[in-house]
């Protein structure tokens, strides 16, 4: 990048932070009116959770994460678009291989406790996804080249399940007279456990995805170095 | 008591900026990429410390955990696609 580009950029940014500090500025002087936590906490026990977090994600907001879910399927499309995945790293040594095995399970089951407990106490849809794709991850580090994740097609329904069943909950609620996503009082537990499990499953998987890099093609053999040119990064 | 806690608190703050900044200043991707998963894994300490623990796990996990590991890959990726550039210029 040429100096002139950055001083402009900096400059920029600077009077970004500027402008953020007068909005900083201007909310503190306000008066701070009539706050949603004492609504969200007086109506907690008909949201299905006992946890005000979940229930802001999952019952009051539940659109926020339904479009954070489309967030994350686009930005796995771009990351597939960009062409396949690179051939993974070598074969873990010994020591590490041993880890791994207790690792990717343990992080499987956390995982699982995580979304569990996201019901009542801190955790959820979005931490256990994370520890999924942190499986994931760790798994490709130690030589497994698809990070563990099953063959194309069915990593293509996993990874839109999240958002998919988010939605056709959603519609299926709209169609039966409830509202979009509004769930009937005494299912908004289920339905939101529903939700959050495929959700995870979902996060997960587009997670370690993500991380693999490109579009998954477990059936080709490994190219050869003396072929750069199959390489798509290679010929920019 | 109060005062160990604004020490604490003091400590906390004043790191984080300077992880913050040392990230930033870092020329070198993977330097930069390796302090920003140290400010993550911070502010998540921030987090809970401000008594947000959803807020906390969501950071380590996500910001410093997941996040960090692509952005490792992705610094990995431009070094080596640098180095292939350097040497053949076409």
């Amino acid at each position: 990048m040429n100096r002139d580009l950055s001083l402009l950029i900096g400059i920029l940014v600077a009077l970004l932070a500027v402008l953020l500090l007068g909005v900083f500025h201007s909310t503190l002087a306000l008066d701070p009116g009539q706050r949603l936590a004492s609504l969200a906490l007086e109506r907690l026990p008909e949201s299905g959770v006992s946890n005000p977090v979940t229930a802001v994600l999952l019952n009051y907001r539940a659109y926020d994460t339904l479009l954070e879910l489309a967030v994350l399927l686009a930005a796995l499309l771009g990351i597939w678009s960009l062409g396949p995945a690179r051939p993974g790293f070598q074969p873990a040594g010994p020591a590490l291989a041993a880890m791994v095995d207790w690792v990717v399970p343990l992080a499987i089951l956390t995982g699982g406790y995580l979304l569990w407990v996201g019901g009542h106490a801190p955790g959820g849809a979005f931490q256990a996804g994370a520890l999924l794709g942190a499986a994931g991850v760790i798994l490709r580090l130690a030589g497994n080249a698809g990070a563990g994740l099953p063959s194309e097609a069915w990593q293509r329904w996993l990874i839109v399940l999240g958002a998919g069943v988010f939605s056709l909950i959603g519609l299926l609620l709209a169609l039966t007279g409830y509202g979009f996503l509004s769930y009937p009082p005494g299912q908004a537990k289920w339905l939101i456990l529903l939700i959050e499990t495929a959700a995870t499953i979902a996060i997960g998987v587009t997670l370690a995805a993500a991380y693999v890099g490109g579009r998954p093609q477990m059936a080709q053999p490994p190219r050869s170095p003396l072929a750069p040119m199959a390489d798509p990064e290679a010929k920019r | 008591m109060n005062l160990i806690l604004l020490i604490f608190d003091a400590v906390l703050l004043i790191t984080l900026l300077a992880l913050a900044a040392a990230a930033i200043l870092s020329s070198e991707p993977r330097r930069a990429v390796m302090l920003f998963i140290a400010f993550g894994l911070w502010l998540s300490l921030v987090w809970a410390r401000l008594s947000a623990p959803d807020v906390a796990l969501a950071e380590a996990a996500i910001g410093a955990g997941i996040g960090g590991a692509l952005m490792l890959a992705a610094a990995r990726r431009a070094a080596r696609r640098q180095a292939t550039s350097s040497e053949e210029p076409s």
